[in-house]
């Protein structure tokens, strides 16, 4: 089969569908669902077959479209102008206006981002595979089938693309590394686990574009020869977990998966496996230990993947929007994408932008532009005038970045010069009700919990840190808590396991750093600086100080 | 944490020639068997109280706290009230202040009530058990905290004598020690349980 | 200990020159060279897991810290296996595990024969400076001869591992995560009623604490399993595990 085949196929199903002149595309990713954007897409649907313009206009469910907290979404044609909000008594309205000339949009949330990995989400409908195809979906593979495994490397190397799950791991290395075990059985993992509480940027990938996540892992296949893949997606994830099994469907049945993918002897299956949830299977040889049936904890590396993983094969894994990149940079080349960004941190990265801003939703920038413009141009700044106190960027296993370091650049490392890390995209602001320690307990609550308890720094120092942090909140804190915070922390990240433990203490260790301060009124005047944390004085317990 | 300077070392050097080092022993939630060891110590203590003046203990008369000494030996767990008191206002007349035995150290014996909370063994002691009156006492005998727990959880220690309980020999060693203004290394001579 | 067609590496620990073969690692060569790691999760025979954190060594040239016993040899490494910053570390780690549980020595049926208890006095530690958490366990002794605490468990897994590994029965793993994991027999029946269980007694064996214990026996009494001389129950364990290896 080549590409015009394809493309063909595609259009046959595109025309069996009665699409009308103009689309209005309707957000169904799970944040404007919950807002029941269904009964908007169903309304339009009434109205538009009462007028009987469907040859006019016609609705079309689509992923997201980023502005979450403004839903359900709606826009026109080709997105110029979302209009947010919307009611299923404004269905006339937004079909008058399909019909006119949409406005072209100026807001700076749109304006700022620049869409690589969400290109596609928010204009083609997740669960049809022909509207893909139509906006080049798998030609980058097709043109990949014709290049040697090294050549495709090669590509993805030099566009410098970082993995996106976190770490930061540099792509075309690991494919490198994969790709030489040599000639024998070897898998390739997609990381859809997503387990940073207030993340929703691969959820929102896979359902707004699950063909470019499969595409990505396709190549990624090839280049570094292996045959069988999975996608490993938590069960909170329903609408994810069916669209992906529709795409895997429509592929296998296109022919861009499955066996003799483009009529070559290149051949790749992908099945998807489903998690529980638990935060520490996202760290990859966890993951790999679920797939396997057993239980999810992580062991030692080296040996990494890429030489023993999944049943002890090489294994290429990488996370979700790693692999929306990749179809882009093939299409376009490793030298288009090396251009955008700064000198080590290469493309764009989706954030989920989240807490005490104005535009809390989705957001795709290209690395290097500063916080400040983040938070204020693109999040639109702090709500009700309030001041804003700091930036939490990488979850659980990320710090808190103050505002005097606002004008730095997003990339990885000035992030983790900062004490924090561009993780893998929750980004989360606080304005000054938020009390810093209590930030600090809240993520130590949360690692505890998620401790899979396999090492003992982490299984137990995570529950001496959150204890000492519970006492500081509630006003039984010593300074000499303070300073075993300090000791505490540096034991758990340097002798844990795996990277669960090992960044754990880093939302204490950046408050400490940058607002020292605030533990110290705390433990001193016993006071909130907040107003967050309500102190338990002798009186209320009636029990003596003695609280330990 | 439980470093002490050479400073406030036991000094018998010849300035101090005349004066004995003033030393106390105290009693909190334990079995006494620490201060059984100590008493262990058999002939040996007749040569120490030459050089030591025992002057607050379970074990003489003295019913009031000194204002200074130079150590104190403390058995037992921090349990209630009136141990915490106790134990603060030791700490406080206190120059070395020293862990004796697994109670003081880990809270050992009294601990093991810790997990069931303090009402299910109250009423296990007083009522389930009970021979006489089944009443939970109240004023006679002190609040029970929620949790025994080991002496350093409410004041410094400075040394910590393993042992359930310490051997003679081990409390003869730390005291000779003390004595010659050395602080010594004490996981040498003794450990948790021994 | 060279044997034919594996690679032999030279290599440094704690600046004494030594060799190994390249399929050992550190903490092997390290007991070949009488040099002594503090370990607790490994146990000669049964599969590494890198758990307990006690054998960390310093590496020249890597900036983190890495378990003797899954770590390989290589040409030419500089290993350090006891510097002041490890000997801290260790000390805490060993803090740690105490105040996680409800370790009672003084009444313990293992006292004197406790790898944990041991390890405290070996590497000095003289009080735990953590706060007790103090959890509540029950304790099973529904097995006629034996009888699991989970009050004095440290999670090293050995029981998990020699159960599956070599006497294949696989009666034991770990139910839960965080502080909340504990080791359960079958799927969380008691130990009496488990279905898979030999009784061969091969998890109180190995054993480094007193959260399995036989009955009616304790620390002193001579007949007390393996236990008492786990040394010589060391050699079974390989001799079983290499048996198991050719056969797969
Ligand atoms: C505790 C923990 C949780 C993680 N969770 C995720 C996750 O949810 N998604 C993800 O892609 N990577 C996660 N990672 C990182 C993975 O281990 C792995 O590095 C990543 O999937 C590699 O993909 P990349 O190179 O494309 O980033 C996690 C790591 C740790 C230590
Ligand atoms: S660091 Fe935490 S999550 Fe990772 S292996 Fe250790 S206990 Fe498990
Ligand atoms: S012995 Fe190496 S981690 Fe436990």
């Amino acid at each position: 089969m080549i590409i015009e085949e394809l493309i063909e196929y595609a259009q046959k199903l595109h025309l069996r569908e009665k699409t009308g002149k103009h689309e209005v595309k309707v957000c169904s990713a799970a944040g404007c669902l919950s807002l029941k954007s269904e009964a908007v897409a169903d309304e339009l649907r009434k109205k538009i077959a009462e007028l009987g313009i469907e040859e006019e206009v016609s609705v079309k469910p689509v992923g997201c479209l980023g502005l979450c907290s403004k839903g359900p979404l709606v826009t026109i044609d080709s997105g110029n102008r979302v209009y947010q909000n919307v009611k299923p008594e404004d269905a006339n309205l937004i079909i008058e206006k399909a019909k006119t000339d949409p406005q072209s949009e100026t807001d700076k949330f749109f304006t700022r981002q620049q869409k690589i990995v969400l290109e596609n989400s928010g204009q083609v409908d997740p669960e049809k595979i022909h509207d893909y195809i139509l906006r080049d979906g798998y030609k980058a593979l097709h043109d990949v089938l014709e290049m040697t495994p090294q050549e495709v490397i090669d590509e993805v190397t030099i566009s410098g693309l970082r993995g996106r799950g976190g770490a930061g791991y540099p792509t075309g290395l690991k494919w490198n590394t994969v790709a030489k075990t040599g000639n024998i059985k070897k898998y390739v993992i997609c990381n859809a686990d997503e387990g940073d509480p207030g993340a929703f940027m691969d959820r929102s990938l896979l359902e707004g574009d699950p063909h470019r996540v499969l595409e990505g892992m396709a190549i990624a296949a090839y280049a570094v020869g292996a045959d069988e893949g999975y996608v490993y997606c938590r069960a909170e994830y329903p609408l994810a977990i069916k669209r992906l099994k529709n795409a895997v469907k429509q592929a296998e049945r296109a022919g861009v998966l499955g066996k003799n993918i483009f009529g070559t002897t290149f051949s790749f299956t992908v099945d998807l496996r489903i998690g529980a949830g638990a935060f520490v299977c996202g760290e990859e040889t966890a993951l790999i230990a679920s797939i396997e049936g057993k239980r999810g904890q992580p062991r030692p590396r080296p040996p990494y993947p890429a030489e023993v993983g999944l049943w002890g094969s090489p294994t290429l894994i990488n996370n979700v929007e790693t692999y929306g990149n990749i179809a882009p940079i093939l299409r376009n080349g490793g030298e288009w994408y090396a251009a955008i960004g700064t000198e080590k941190s290469k493309g764009t990265k989706v954030f989920a932008l989240a807490g005490k801003i104005v535009n809390t939703g989705l957001i795709e920038i290209p690395m290097g532009i500063s916080l400040r413009e983040v938070i204020y141009d693109i999040g639109g700044g702090i709500p009700d005038g309030k001041k804003f106190k700091a930036v939490q960027t990488g979850g659980p296993s990320g710090g808190c970045i103050p505002e005097q370091f606002l004008d730095k650049p997003v990339d990885y490392e000035s992030l983790s010069e900062l004490g924090s890390i561009m993780g893998s995209g929750g980004m989360i602001i606080m304005d000054e009700t938020s009390c810093m320690v209590d930030v600090a307990k809240y993520f130590l609550d949360f690692t505890k919990d998620e401790s899979c308890g396999k090492c003992v720094p982490c299984r137990v120092g995570t529950v001496q840190l959150y204890n000492i942090l519970d006492r500081i909140t509630k006003g039984t804190g010593t300074m000499e808590d303070l300073d075993e915070l300090d000791d505490l922390c540096d034991l758990v990240k340097n002798t844990s396991l795996c990277g669960l433990g090992q960044a754990a203490p880093n939302p204490v260790l950046s408050t400490i750093q940058y607002f020292r301060d605030e533990y110290i009124a705390h433990i001193v005047d016993k006071k909130c600086p907040a107003g967050v944390c309500k102190f338990h004085t002798h009186a209320e317990t009636g029990k003596s100080e003695v609280i330990i | 944490m439980s470093k002490v300077s050479e400073d406030i070392a036991l000094n018998t050097g010849s300035d101090t020639n005349s004066a004995k080092v003033k030393a106390a022993t105290v009693w909190l939630d334990g079995c006494s068997g620490c201060h059984m060891s100590f008493l262990d110590m058999d002939e040996r203590i007749v040569e120490l109280l030459e050089k030591i003046d025992l002057l607050y203990s379970p074990l003489v008369d003295h019913k009031e706290f000194p204002d200074m000494v130079d150590v104190t030996l403390v058995e037992g767990a921090v349990s209630s009230h009136e141990d915490l008191e106790k134990i603060r206002k030791v700490r406080a007349h206190t120059k070395i202040l020293v862990s004796l035995g697994d109670c003081a150290i880990t809270a050992n014996v009294p601990s093991m009530r810790n997990p069931f909370g303090v009402e299910a063994i109250m009423k296990h002691a007083y009522i389930d058990t009970a021979v006489t009156k089944d009443v939970i006492p109240n004023e006679v005998v002190p609040e029970l905290f929620e949790y025994s727990r080991p002496v350093h959880n409410f004041v410094k220690v400075d040394l910590f004598l393993q042992g359930c309980p310490p051997p003679a020999d081990a409390i003869h060693f730390l005291l000779t020690e003390l004595l010659e203004g050395r602080m010594p290394d004490l996981t040498k001579v003794s450990r948790l349980g021994k | 200990m060279v044997t034919t067609g594996k690679k032999v590496k030279t290599f440094i620990i704690d600046g004494k020159d030594v060799s190994g073969t390249e399929d050992q690692t550190v903490i092997e060569v390290c007991r070949e060279n009488n040099i002594e790691i503090p370990t607790l999760c490994h146990l000669e025979g049964l599969a590494e897991v890198g758990a307990c954190r006690l054998c960390l060594v310093e590496i020249k040239g890597s900036n983190k810290l890495l378990p003797a016993c899954v770590t390989k040899v290589h040409e030419g490494m500089e290993v350090i296996t006891a510097s002041e910053g490890l000997k801290k570390y260790r000390i805490k780690i060993l803090e740690l595990f105490f105040s996680e549980r409800n370790h009672i020595c003084s009444v313990c049926v293992s006292n004197g024969i406790c790898e944990l208890q041991n390890l405290a006095q070996r590497l000095g530690m003289t009080h735990v400076h953590y706060p007790y958490l103090f959890p509540k366990f029950d304790v099973d002794a529904s097995h006629e001869r034996f009888v699991l605490d989970n009050n004095r468990c440290i999670l090293c897994t050995r029981c998990v591992r020699v159960c599956d590994e070599i006497e294949g029965a696989h009666t034991w793993d770990i139910m839960g995560r965080g502080i909340e994991s504990m080791v359960i027999t079958d799927l969380n029946k008691p130990w009496g009623e488990s279905e898979s269980c030999t009784s061969c007694g091969k998890c109180v064996a190995v054993c480094p604490t007193g959260a399995l214990v036989e009955k009616y026996k304790n620390a002193v009494d001579k007949s007390f399993m393996y236990k008492k001389d786990k040394l010589k129950f060391l050699p079974y364990l390989t001799t079983m595990r290499e048996v198991k290896n050719e056969q797969s």
